[in-house]
């Protein structure tokens, strides 16, 4: 069982045909649930605390912005834990403020600089796209059950 | 500053969305609650939310699945149930993270049709994948568009 980094961090899709085909996915729920499960200062929404920045530091500069630091402080960890990826490319539903635009570019960034096996896809608008997407997920997935040899 | 303290620590919480012409959420959720076994389980307008021990939550998601496989889908959440920083009822308005959800769904009939095709062992439509850029706009085509306009 491979752990797969998904893009868009909260794509029910990709969380669930990774899952289905036996991996583990790596999404934003993930660090989001390590936040809300860790008892500290009470800091809502959603726990990200002053530390996050300086966490971030590990995977942004320090001239990047706060706001990018902190989301990374959630991401970064999720990307160096990762031994695949699978990145919807345009994805309408992953835009955001400029702290989510950057960081979802740091992100991909980040994938494509590790090394890691990734596959990269559109959503898919009709019934045979549908094949095709299921299709090139499973197979990608296959490939890393029998050592990445297709990926 | 306030001291935090979280509930339901070493849970994991799961949402099953089903999106199916043979079960509603609250058939779902009535089988569910069958194989729960101490599970927590929510009920939502789109599926379930399921809380408790990742054993349990795995053993209670194996099961769910196996109920119409290729029209239920599951993802993790970060957040337990009805907690007060995300949960509609304290906030108003579509729970944050829900539009993403709605977008998906309207996604998922493709994804449930390419599920089946691959079960029956059908044939993958050979178009690319990943699909290439669109091709740009052709540069002859461009100078025909100025000349019109000039």
């Amino acid at each position: 069982m491979a752990k797969v980094f998904i893009y868009p961090a909260t794509s029910l899709i990709l969380s669930d045909l990774v899952a289905r085909f036996g991996h583990k996915p790596l999404g934003a729920a993930l660090g989001i649930r390590e936040r809300i499960q860790t008892a500290g200062i009470d800091s809502p929404p959603l726990q990200i605390t002053p530390e996050e920045p300086k966490r971030g530091l590990k995977y942004a500069a320090v001239e990047v912005p706060s706001g990018v630091r902190g989301r990374m402080a959630i991401y970064g960890p999720l990307i160096e834990e990762a031994e695949a990826a699978v990145i919807v490319t345009e994805a309408d539903l992953a835009f955001g403020c400029m702290g989510c635009a950057r960081t979802d570019e740091l992100i991909l960034f980040s994938l494509r600089q590790s090394g890691i096996p990734i596959l990269e896809l559109k959503y898919p608008t009709d019934d045979e796209e549908g094949v095709q997407f299921v299709a090139a997920i499973k197979k990608f997935l296959d490939s890393l059950s029998n050592g990445g040899e297709e990926a | 500053m306030t001291e935090y303290v979280p509930g339901y620590v070493g849970t994991v919480t799961k949402y099953v969305f089903v999106e199916s012409p043979h079960m509603t959420p609250g058939e779902l959720a009535l089988r569910a609650y069958e194989v729960s076994f101490g599970v927590l389980i929510k009920e939502t307008c789109f599926g379930l939310q399921v809380t408790g021990e990742p054993e349990a939550v795995d053993r209670l998601i194996a099961e769910i699945r196996s109920f119409d496989p290729s029209h239920i889908f599951i993802k993790d959440r970060g957040f337990p149930p009805g907690d007060p920083r995300r949960c509609r009822a304290n906030l108003g308005g579509a729970r944050p993270g829900y539009l993403g959800h709605e977008r998906e769904f309207r996604l998922l009939r493709y994804i449930t049709h390419g599920l089946q095709a691959l079960e029956r062992g059908d044939e993958v439509p050979e178009a690319a994948l990943p699909p290439g850029k669109k091709p740009g706009l052709d540069i002859r085509r461009l100078q025909e568009l100025i000349d019109e306009e000039s």
